[in-house]
């Protein structure tokens, strides 16, 4: 069953195409990846679909609510964790959650059963009390998507979510994310331009100059890119890259300490190479094709072109052009 | 169309960061009492006043007003500070309506520009202003239409700021000139009729002077200015129009 529609979803502003007839589904209790460039309509696509801009022209759908027509139904269904930090600095973490449960009129009782459980899960309930202000980017962000999941919303926007954390952080949010999709089934759509944090969606849609350029799961699209890259480590390289040119009929190119080749399903390859092999092999090592790949493959284009600054310098950065 | 749950935590939000923000709160009671003893002192020996009355009676009612406008344009203009730190985003996407929004920094407005200018009306007796129990509540009554009509001005205005920077235009080209031709600091009608027209379209005005009337009991000189009746009626139309315009222009911009 899907539970985000969009179909031919259109965007202008003052004469500029952000999204340019985009159409795509996202199944209930799936984890969706949006990827793309900054700029190529990420944000403006979560926009729409969280009500917090009208689109030009198409129709979007969330939870089976329309998001233009019916903003208070799409808004109850939904959860968000923006780019930036919306978190209120002045008061403590507690508030700020409370805050939040008496926005969406969830019942006392239960907004505080809910605020203490998932500080739990988050691990901030020991800092509960102190003021937002006083946390780390990190524990910024934990407190965000512990608070986007509060009511219980049918699908969770993640817009850029680890954006200037450091990687041990990142990867602690993700962990804390995963479990609860486990836990509680919830759909998940996902914005990034970190192809590493695609890689776990079930399904990804690539984005470029406003337009999807390609969607399907992580395998699929890498499977546009013919094979994997197998490098191995042997006794006698030269005996090596002969024997596998003449038992699989594969050219093979010489590296300084070692040898590589190309093979469709390189996983599956990596065993016939120890029954066809009569030489040694100290070390054998595959390269999948990344996202990374798929991206340049279909604009000729690296994503990250644009982004050579550090991941700090960059919040910064957008921080200041939101002002 | 409301939702009380939001509108009272968007009320209670804002009395927490009104209480913690110690510089904030400081100004807040030192700035008038700076107006009443130190400005006051010097203007007392300029201003030729009838006999009746002091310079520093004279000028509670406009502080009082001061105070109240100050504080309401502050709290209106929080909206842009929240937009500023993304924290609007977090009340846009709930599903609660704009309006219940303004209802929420309308009435935390309001509470906290009445509870400071009742905290003023200690001074009163210091004064020699007497006050009665129905005078007190009149007075709390007028403070409370001034600041719902300036608070909605607020955030009409804040409606249309989209950054921070607009915030000393603001301050400079509407708040200081609404300050000055109020008959806060000296009456109406000693104004050149240029700047005198200026007070008739000031919502200040009929507050301050609503003011005049409960604390002067209007049996001086330099007294309360309209009828009673007017400053009311006109308060309480500019505080429901502000209101609407506030809560329109809000639903359409965000």
């Amino acid at each position: 069953m899907s539970i985000i529609q969009v179909t031919d979803l259109v965007k202008k502003y003052n004469g500029l195409t952000a999204v340019n007839g985009i159409s795509f589904t996202v199944n209930e209790g799936e984890f969706f990846g949006f990827l793309g460039p900054n700029g190529a309509g990420k944000t403006t696509t979560i926009n729409i679909l969280c009500t917090l801009l009208a689109q030009t022209s198409g129709k979007a759908d969330v939870n089976g609510f329309d998001c233009l027509k019916q903003p208070s139904q799409v808004r109850s269904s939904i959860g968000l964790v923006f780019q930036d930090i919306t978190l209120d600095n002045e008061l403590t973490a507690y508030e700020n959650l409370k805050f939040h449960c008496y926005l969406y009129n969830m019942e006392r009782a239960k907004a505080e059963e809910g605020i203490e459980a998932i500080l739990h899960v988050v691990g901030l309930y020991d800092r509960k009390d102190d003021l937002v202000k006083k946390f780390s980017g990190g524990m910024k962000r934990r407190l965000e998507v512990a608070r986007g999941l509060l009511h219980h919303p049918k699908v969770l926007f993640l817009d850029e979510p680890t954006l200037g954390l450091d990687p041990q952080t990142r990867a602690h949010v993700w962990e804390f994310i995963n479990n609860w999709r486990k836990k509680e089934g919830i759909t998940v759509f996902l914005t990034t331009h970190y192809m590493d944090e695609a890689e776990v969606c079930d399904r990804i849609a690539i984005i470029d100059h406003g337009k999807i350029i390609t969607c399907g799961t992580p395998e699929e699209l890498k499977k546009m890119i013919k094979g994997d890259t197998i490098y191995l480590k042997t006794e006698d390289d030269k005996a090596a890259g002969a024997e596998i040119e003449k038992n699989f009929g594969i050219k093979t190119i010489k590296l300084h300490d070692s040898i590589c080749f190309n093979v469709e399903a390189g996983d599956k390859f990596i065993p016939k190479i120890f029954d066809g092999l009569k030489t040694a092999i100290f070390s054998v090592n595959l390269k999948k094709p990344t996202l990374d790949d798929v991206f340049m493959h279909l604009t000729g284009r690296e994503i990250r072109e644009d982004n050579n600054s550090s991941r700090v310098g960059e919040t910064l950065r957008l921080r200041r052009k939101k002002g | 169309m409301f939702s009380y749950k939001a509108i009272y935590v968007i009320v209670s939000r804002e009395f927490k960061r009104f209480f913690r923000q110690r510089g904030r709160l400081i100004v807040t009671f030192a700035r008038p009492i700076l107006w009443l003893f130190v400005v006051g002192a010097g203007f007392a020996r300029l201003v030729n006043i009838p006999s009746d009355m002091n310079y520093k009676q004279f000028l509670l009612p406009g502080i009082i007003g001061m105070t109240i406008l100050f504080n309401s344009i502050f709290s209106s203009i929080s909206v842009v500070w929240d937009r500023e730190f993304g924290f609007l985003r977090e009340m846009l996407v709930a599903p609660i309506s704009r309006t219940t929004i303004v209802m929420g920094k309308l009435l935390s407005g309001t509470a906290l520009s009445v509870l400071q200018g009742a905290a003023l009306l200690i001074f009163s007796p210091l004064l020699g202003l007497k006050m009665n129990l129905l005078e007190f509540l009149a007075m709390l009554f007028f403070m409370t239409l001034l600041s719902v009509a300036i608070t909605a001005l607020g955030l009409f205005i804040a409606a249309f700021l989209t950054s921070l920077e607009g915030f000393n235009v603001i301050m400079n080209f509407i708040v200081l000139p609404m300050f000055f031709l109020s008959g806060a600091l000296y009456p109406m009608n000693v104004l050149p009729p240029a700047l005198h027209y200026f007070t008739l379209i000031n919502p200040l005005s009929y507050g301050i002077d609503a003011f005049k009337h409960v604390l002067f009991k209007n049996n001086t000189a330099f007294g309360a200015e309209f009828p009673l009746l007017l400053d009311m009626g006109l308060l309480a139309l500019f505080a429901v129009a502000m209101t609407i315009l506030a809560a329109r222009f809000f639903e359409r911009k965000g």
